[in-house]
């Protein structure tokens, strides 16, 4: 039989604030010694109260907005109840019912299909503390207790492990790019949580759904599930029932295990934060958020198409950050010419950061340099594989182009005595391509050139070589020019 | 008149005149203490080094031109509020070696205005109760009847500022918890609006109807201490940002033209008759002081009782759930796991009626039961509102008895809580409302003493001020001590049972 695999996502999204949720602390606890950044309020000590942090409420109706949510005029925190030592209070602050936005929308395009994937929430709650357990002992870390988490939940929208894995890669993109979140998966600044079931092909039903955790990273989401959608058509394929429970990635394994427990099967009696007010959000206020958003990926995406004709993939590999497209643009404003900075910014410069490890934010090479690169490929002055050097030499030491060409005496050769002389000296000593070439082989020229450029070290010109060898040959030859 | 038994403005103006250290004035509440309360009780832990050493700079900012308005005057704090390195227990075993790492936000504001802490109060456990038996360590003796109840949460502060063991006390009221014990020891006890005071610092109980507030032996020294302790706080979110007026300014003994409101189901069947009487005849002496009476209906008041002990133990259940003994207080030894932990902490930490309230709550929120329950009794909640607020668009005070009964002996409800919880049947609706009110003398009963009380709209503490002093003014009542069986060393009195006055 066959299956339809039906999946939602809940992603947890640690928000980039310098202070907790409800309290003054530091989010900066990475690497920090353990609770170092703890007070009484996210200690969750008796007496102890919240306070709303602004920048994290805003920072969540921006992310709703981008992703095409509505933003709730009236909002309001809730108590979710339930005992673990990583949590101090023994609740949760979170939002039940009334959350700050909902009802958005993302698009995923996988196999040239775009698809859109309903948004169902995005609200707002703080981050529990983080247990490690020693044998016998757990020691808890409350360093991270309270830091904003932001939760995204989206419909069963979701119809392979594959679409899952580019709808959280996309939202990566966008929280980076509006500046709200690392988006970090092993660092677990981005969590990925799926609900997934299986059902045959063309039942209106839902099938019985399991919940599976601890996918840290994208390759991850995708591989557990197709594992567990797997599983789950064995199981049924076996005459078996899905049982409703949640279950863990275990990535060494490459399979999902039962994390089920009768301690987790809960009831949360979510209840209003007495100590909290509502939210109110004025229409001004999101407004003026509004306006600080960004132009998003997609639309910047489909300008560059339109405004300088790069095809869809270029444009999507240019768009992968918010940084990278910054620095295209900025390189086609200083040069011009934006097919060649995208083949440029896409090709050389890329494979160079992989190289170093390093993201475009920390690139050696300004936009304004690559493009005094560039003119000097446009004006003659050097080739393409010069430049390819010359840009290496760029990112290794941060010079300019002009200083590099100049100090190495790499200036292309143009001139046509100069290659001449080259030329002929490399048609005496390769008689077997001039042979070849004579025997009716043109495309041995092709072979004189690259010595040439060799002879040369890269610095002739390779049109002007190819005609004046081409020339030559035809001369001893006696004939004419074609 | 002995030191201890100064109110606040006549320590003050002894401090101000210079005739009184407030070293010395610390030292004979001291002593007092050491002389009564092993009558009394009131008291779970006192820090003579802590006041002494308080009493000094008050003493030495007073030299340097400091006229803080408590400056030098010593008071006692209820164990719910927390104080830096002074261990704070709420009544509860679970929380019987707890030491704060902050003070709470209301105890800064008392410090800022110079007052001297001569101690922690007993309390019921987490200020749930209405008579103190509910404390983990003891129960506090009503100083006009030592076998009787000072009535709670907050006997502990009232029963010191009655038997003069402290100039003035802090408490806390969620139901009633400063009004019902300032009623039942005879003294003034003020209830500010809900967000007048900082609740930062105070361990929660319920959330929604917590506010913390002064306990005197009168009327000005209510408006002194509301003073100190009201104001904006931005670590409570709940704090209003209205600004504090001057609460002395309402204490004028004119109150012609008062509105006074009397509501018609504060008076039922079973309340004793002899508090009756009082608060009748306190209503007769307001009249006859100008103000205008009338009586009203509150229709929703019977739904108060069943709306409280259903949003109050909801959001204790929530409130409480952090006590687990994985990191302060009471902690369960050897454990088999972390559930055992939570469980046994939980299990040894808390007391009787501490564990029906979690259980209430937790029952009242829990899923098929949210509706029905939680949600029922915030609708609830809204009507007991409103029909304040119909009254007070006519009216500038209600007034009515603080508690159906005076003092009862210690023991004769703690076996019923029905019985227990209806001591706060006149004073929940205030909370549940988010009012403000106070309970002042009004007269005895059967030896004992009766409150009357006045109920405010939100931030109508002037008002209150202004009836409850024009009554003072008029009335005996709050002059009258009980004499302690202890005060014989000072007042040559052979006999043992003194508390008859009046």
């Amino acid at each position: 039989m066959d299956y339809e695999i039906v999946i939602g996502l809940e992603c947890h999204v640690q928000l980039l604030t310098q202070s907790k949720m409800f309290c003054g602390c530091a989010t900066d606890y990475d690497g920090a010694p353990p609770n170092t950044r703890v007070c009484p309020v996210c200690l969750g000590l008796p007496g102890a109260l919240p306070v709303i942090n602004r920048k994290a409420v805003e920072y969540t109706v921006i992310t709703g907005l981008a992703l095409h949510c509505q933003i709730a005029e009236f909002a309001k925190f809730d108590r979710k109840n339930y005992h673990y030592p990583d949590l101090a209070k023994g609740y949760q602050i979170s939002q039940y019912d009334l959350p700050l936005t909902r009802q958005g929308w993302l698009d995923v395009e996988v196999e040239g299909q775009t698809k859109r994937v309903g948004i169902t929430r995005v609200h707002l709650e703080e981050d529990t503390a983080k247990n490690t357990h020693l044998g016998e002992t757990s020691l808890v870390d409350y360093n991270r207790a309270g830091v904003p988490l932001m939760e995204i939940v989206t419909e069963p929208d979701l119809r392979s492990p594959e679409e899952a894995r580019v709808f959280a890669s996309n939202l990566r993109r966008i929280l980076r790019w509006i500046g709200v979140s690392t988006g970090d998966m092993e660092a677990g600044a981005l969590r990925v949580d799926a609900n997934i079931s299986v059902r045959p092909q063309g039942q209106a039903k839902f099938g019985t759904k399991t919940e599976i955790k601890n996918m840290n990273s994208f390759r991850a989401v995708k591989l557990a599930l197709e594992y567990e959608a797997q599983r789950q058509i064995d199981v049924l394929e076996h005459g078996g029932r899905i049982v409703q429970e949640t279950r863990g990635w275990v990535e060494g394994e490459g399979r999902t295990v039962s994390q089920r427990s009768k301690e987790f099967a809960h009831d949360y009696r979510y209840f209003p934060e007495p100590d909290l007010p509502p939210l109110v959000l004025s229409s001004t206020e999101v407004e003026r958020l509004r306006a600080q958003l960004p132009e998003l990926p997609e639309a910047r995406a489909e300008r560059l198409m339109a405004r300088y004709g790069l095809s869809q993939y270029d444009a999507g590999v240019l768009t992968g950050s918010r940084a990278v497209a910054d620095y295209y643009e900025a390189a086609v404003a200083a040069h011009g010419n934006g097919k060649a900075v995208a083949n440029w910014v896409s090709g050389e410069m890329f494979r160079l950061l992989r190289g170093a490890t390093l993201e475009i934010e920390a690139v050696p090479v300004s936009p304004q340099a690559l493009a005094e690169l560039l003119r000097l490929v446009d004006d003659g002055t050097i080739g393409i594989s010069v430049a390819k050097t010359v840009l290496e030499e760029m990112f290794a030491t941060g010079q300019r182009a002009g200083e590099i060409v100049r100090a190495k005496g790499l200036t292309q050769i143009s001139d046509q005595d100069q290659l001449r002389q080259v030329a002929a000296d490399i048609i005496a000593a390769n008689p077997k391509a001039v042979a070849d070439y004579r025997g009716g082989k043109p495309t041995a020229v092709k072979f004189l050139v690259g010595q040439v450029m060799r002879a040369t070290r890269g610095q002739a010109n390779p049109t002007v070589a190819s005609e004046i060898l081409e020339q030559l040959l035809n001369e001893s030859n006696g004939r004419q020019p074609s | 008149m002995e030191l201890h038994a100064l109110t606040i403005h006549a320590a003050r103006a002894a401090l101000q005149s210079g005739d009184l250290t407030s070293v010395t004035l610390t030292e004979s509440l001291l002593n007092r203490i050491y002389a009564v309360d092993n009558q009394i009780r009131a008291y779970l832990s006192v820090t003579p080094e802590v006041a002494l050493e308080q009493a000094e700079e008050a003493d030495r900012r007073r030299a340097a031109g400091d006229t803080s308005p408590l400056l030098g005057i010593p008071f006692a704090l209820k164990d719910v509020i927390c104080t830096e390195g002074l261990t704070t227990t709420c009544g509860s075993r679970i929380l019987h070696n707890y030491i704060p790492p902050y003070d709470a936000t209301a105890y800064r504001r008392l410090r800022e205005a110079g007052a001297i802490l001569l101690g922690k109060t007993n309390m019921d456990e987490f200020a749930m109760g209405s008579s103190t038996e509910n404390s983990a360590f003891f129960t506090t003796r009503n100083p006009w009847d030592l076998e009787r109840v000072p009535g709670g949460s907050s006997g502990g502060s009232a029963a010191a500022v009655a038997a003069d063991e402290a100039i003035f006390g802090i408490g806390t009221d969620t139901g009633g918890s400063i009004r019902q014990p300032a009623a039942l020891v005879g003294i003034v006890g003020l209830r500010p609006t809900y967000g007048r005071v900082s609740r930062f610092g105070l361990v929660a109980y319920g959330s929604s109807l917590d506010q913390i507030g002064p306990l005197t032996k009168d009327v000005t020294d209510a408006a002194l201490v509301l003073g100190a302790l009201a104001g904006h706080d931005p670590l409570d979110s709940t704090s209003l940002p209205t600004p504090v007026p001057n609460y002395e300014t309402a204490l004028r003994s004119d109150i012609r033209g008062l509105r006074v409101a009397v509501p018609k189901e504060y008076f039922v069947e079973g309340m004793e008759p002899g508090v009756e009487r009082a608060v009748r005849d306190a209503i007769q002496v307001l009249a006859g002081l100008g103000a205008e009476v009338g009586e009203v209906s509150l229709p929703h008041t019977e739904y108060a009782l069943p709306t409280y002990y259903i949003i109050a133990p909801a959001e204790a259940s929530a409130n409480l759930a952090r006590y687990d003994g994985v990191r302060y207080g009471h902690s369960a030894a050897n454990p088999s796991d972390i559930w055992d932990l939570f469980r046994t902490t939980r299990d040894e930490g808390f007391g009787a009626e501490v564990k029906r309230r979690i259980m209430l709550g937790t029952y009242a929120l829990s899923a098929g039961y949210y509706d029905a329950y939680y949600r029922k009794a915030q609708q609830t909640r809204t009507l007991i509102k409103r029909d304040f607020d119909q009254v007070f668009t006519h009216y500038d005070v209600v007034v009515c008895p603080t508690s159906p009964s005076v003092a009862f002996p210690i023991g004769a409800r703690v076996d019923n809580p029905l019985q227990m919880y209806l001591a706060d049947i006149f004073t929940l609706s205030l909370n549940l409302a988010g009012l403000c009110g106070m309970s002042i003398p009004c007269g005895f009963s059967e030896g004992l003493p009766v409150g009357l009380q006045f109920m405010g709209p939100p931030l109508g503490e002037p008002a209150l001020l202004r009836a409850a002093y024009a009554y003072e003014q008029a009335t005996p009542w709050h002059t009258m001590k009980a004499s302690l069986p202890l005060d014989v060393t000072s007042s040559e009195l052979n006999e043992t049972d003194e508390a008859e006055i009046g």
